[in-house]
């Protein structure tokens, strides 16, 4: 791909990109959340057109309007979001817009479909319906789908972002076993140890534009944090150890069911002290959802009791939460904010008994407590603007502002750094842990490892809506962690109890 | 078997007729992410044009061909509407049917107004395979276009659902329009087909109203026909035999309804209460049926690329 240019609008995704891949090489795009990896292999895989430049295919110069032509090309891409359909089975997503003639006998398409994945070393069921799979088996079936149709170029955007350690594993054997056999991967990360650990060169892009292409074996992981973000060093820790507090957050053999009425929480025990960070860890899907909604009171708890400051608070309302001093960041930031309301409008509307008088809003007081807000925040926007205008980290930032600076006691931060680039993520990192010193008990619901980690005092770990083991973070590792969120130490314990 | 059943069963076919083939089009269209609203007026101008052209030409079949046409047109004009050019599925859907029930009502008025009678052409015969069979024979005395909605219509549209890589297509377009596009699937194209089809459909059932049926045409004939095919999707789960059980439960209480009318029951109730019975059915077997439902995942959502 030579001198890739590509805008949305005013915005230059893409500002003269050039990238080369190899045959049989993994080559890793790095780049921060925004740096243009995803739009520049979207170009490749013709789901959008470049504004200028060309792209090269052995040798000839290709013409790629749509993923058919890409396809045509011997060009496959796994996007982030899987392109799968999930009522259907396996074997009709992989053979969906690539069918030999008008006939599809569905026991024939099995067949060829399981010869497939056997011939390529993937473990899946072609019988299978995608919606009751894995993600780590959709992803198999999305490579799978690649392969069928005889792709020499693989393009993986985020393959590990949902997956446990010990699938990461597997994905990346299989990915070195079919670069044995010839196939070219591109892998799109911004995680620094799995790009040294499966890539042969590394291409950084920062801000649209291409900072280098060098080889994996010669380079550190400092230098690829440098290109990727301009910095050697990035990240952030707690100051120290904690004296144990209070306990405020106290959770009893809480049950929930999950929105089809099915039992999803399962005796949930915890309890947070003050100045304390506790962290649930695991893949997602099991059952942090239902608890983070559960300990605001937008859902109803089916067993147990929540208490806060010795408060009993079980099923009570989203408001008496938010008077006995629990702050929740909202999951999703989008549903957390009105998007055609203005962000001075937004930080109000969870309060907004205090600026209005006789039931008209105040309208100065709303304004000067946006302004106050923004200030304090770091908000990069003006108290008028639309909350929709807003980016992914500025919008996070006001509802920051709107939970913490309530000061709350207990605060509720399920997925905060979700999809958010490394400088917001850095600035609601430090936020928690400012929240931690200042004595309240943060409760982090996360799927990123390296996240909970670096942030918390304790982590729990959750596996189908049961915690199955509380540890003290210093006494924590990966590879147990890992176990444990993929289920195995429960069921390892099932099975000494059974013995 | 007495009388009353075997006639209860051959009208239940007859009424059942143009709502299964009107909800066979309906599922084409849904299946592929688009509600087509448009329904009540394609079958009411398909059963006007019918008329008009068997009129005009002395042709019945002509006629049937000018009202299919007009429905592939019709569900084509949907797709422009709401799969080109976007626009909200519910008001573009419902435009259609106000734009066809205001032409064709335009229509009959210009061609037909000055009558003091209304309009009449000798309809369709009924077909009567096994005249020498004493129930069976009965049974099966119907129209050709209801041998055809049952033993043809509803099992290709099975067929091609679930057996071909149309259907393949159709499916994935309608659950996941983006999935189906990088897989190099021609959304758009997928989406004017199954419309284009299920139009057809409809206004093959708005047909066989005026000419198989009446051999007339009147304000009142589709009378929500449409919309109770919509339902009988939904209630089909977007199968198309599951819909056809549907059409014919549907026509089992609407026949029912009619000859408890004319039995003449001297019951406290008005008679106009048995007019709602079939409606009720729907309702009440729609809300069972409905909870379970798994619609299209994709349904009145506009596909962007970008």
């Amino acid at each position: 791909m030579r001198g890739i240019t590509k805008r949305f609008g005013p915005v230059v995704a893409n500002d003269r990109v050039d990238f080369s891949l190899r045959p049989g090489e993994i080559h890793a795009l790095l780049g921060e959340n925004g740096a243009g990896k995803t739009t520049l292999m979207r170009i490749l895989y013709g789901l959008y057109r470049a504004d200028e430049g060309q792209i090269i295919v052995e040798g000839q110069p290709a013409r790629i309007a749509s993923p058919k032509d890409a396809i045509g090309l011997g060009i496959g891409m796994v996007t982030q979001h899987f392109a799968l359909v999930p009522p259907l089975t396996v074997a009709e997503n992989v053979v969906l817009g690539y069918t030999d003639g008008f006939r599809v006998d569905p026991a024939r398409v099995r067949a060829q479909v399981q010869e497939a994945a056997a011939r390529f070393g993937l473990e899946i069921a072609a019988g299978a319906l995608v919606s009751h799979l894995s993600v780590g088996e959709r992803q198999r079936v999305e490579i799978l789908k690649a392969l069928y149709r005889n792709a020499r170029v693989l393009i993986l955007d985020e393959p590990t972002a949902v997956l446990i350690p010990q699938e990461v594993d597997t994905l990346f054997a299989t990915l070195r076993r079919l670069c044995a056999d010839g196939l070219s991967v591109v892998f799109i990360s911004h995680k620094l140890k799995e790009v040294m650990a499966i890539s042969d060169r590394v291409t950084a892009l920062r801000d649209g534009k291409l900072v280098g292409t060098v080889d994996t074996a010669q380079t550190a992981p400092a230098q690829l944090a440098r290109m990727m973000v301009g910095r050697e060093t990035f990240g952030v820790a707690r100051q120290g150890e904690r004296t144990p507090g209070e306990p405020v957050l106290q959770i009893e053999r809480l049950g929930a069911d999950d929105d089809r009425g099915l039992s999803m929480l399962k005796n949930v025990t915890l309890s947070i002290e003050a100045g304390e960070i506790l962290s649930v860890a695991g893949v997602g899907g099991n059952g942090q959802r239902e608890l983070a909604e559960t300990l605001c009171g937008v859902r109803r708890p089916r067993a147990g009791r929540i208490l806060v400051n010795g408060q009993d608070l079980t099923a009570a309302r989203p408001h008496e939460f938010t008077a006995a001093g629990v702050g929740r960041i909202p999951e999703d930031r989008h549903a957390g904010a009105v998007g055609e309301l203005t962000v001075a409008e937004n930080l109000a509307l969870e309060h907004l008994g205090e600026f209005t008088r006789g039931g008209v809003l105040n309208r100065e007081a709303i304004l000067s407590n946006a302004a106050a807000l923004i200030a304090q925040f770091q908000i990069k926007a003006r108290p008028t603007d639309r909350a929709r205008t807003l980016s992914g980290g500025n919008l996070q930032k006001l509802l920051l502002a709107r939970v913490l600076s309530r000061q709350p006691c207990v605060v509720i931060a399920p997925q905060p750094t979700r999809g958010l680039d490394i400088g917001a993520t850095e600035y609601v990192r430090n936020e928690l842990l400012a929240q931690r010193e200042r004595g309240a008990a943060v409760l982090l619901i996360s799927e990123d490892l390296d996240e909970i980690l670096a942030l918390s005092d304790r982590i729990a770990v959750i596996y189908e809506g049961e915690i199955v083991g509380v540890a003290p973070a210093r006494e924590a590792d990966v590879e147990t962690l890992g176990l444990m969120m993929a289920g195995a130490t429960r069921e390892g314990a099932r099975v000494r109890e059974a013995v | 078997m007495n009388a009353f059943v075997v006639n209860l069963i051959a009208a239940m076919l007859r009424v059942a007729t143009p709502l299964l083939l009107a909800a066979v089009g309906e599922t084409f269209a849904e299946r592929a992410g688009v509600l087509n609203l448009g329904i009540e007026g394609t079958m009411f101008f398909a059963a006007f044009l019918g008329f008009f052209v068997a009129d005009a030409t002395g042709s019945l079949w002509i006629g049937l061909l000018a009202a299919i046409i007009s429905g592939v047109l019709a569900g084509l004009l949907m797709a422009l509407l709401s799969v080109t050019l976007g626009v909200n599925q519910h008001v573009s859907g419902l435009g259609i049917t106000l734009l066809l029930t205001g032409l064709a009502l335009f229509a009959f008025r210009l061609r037909y107004g000055g009558r003091s009678t209304p309009p009449a052409i000798p309809p369709f015969p009924l077909l009567d395979p096994l005249p020498n069979v004493p129930i069976l024979g009965n049974i099966l005395q119907q129209y050709l276009l209801t041998y055809v909605a049952f033993l043809v219509v509803a099992p290709v549209a099975w067929w091609l659902l679930y057996r071909t890589s149309f259907g393949l297509n159709v499916r994935a377009v309608g659950e996941n329009p983006e999935a189906a596009d990088a897989a190099g699937v021609n959304v758009f194209r997928i989406r004017y087909l199954a419309l284009g089809i299920g139009g057809g459909l409809m206004a093959a059932g708005g047909a066989f109203l005026s000419l198989s049926q009446l051999g007339a045409f009147t304000h009142g004939i589709v009378a929500g026909r449409g919309w109770v095919a919509i339902a009988l999707v939904i209630f089909g789960n977007w199968h198309p035999i599951k819909v056809m059980l549907g059409a014919l439960i549907f026509g089992g209480t609407f026949a029912l309804q009619l000859r408890l009318q004319a039995i003449g029951l001297q019951l406290p109730i008005p008679y106009e209460s048995f007019l709602a019975l079939p409606y009720i059915v729907t309702l009440v077997a729609l809300v069972l049926a409905g909870r379970n439902a798994s619609y299209p995942a994709a349904l009145l959502k506009p596909y962007r690329r970008e």
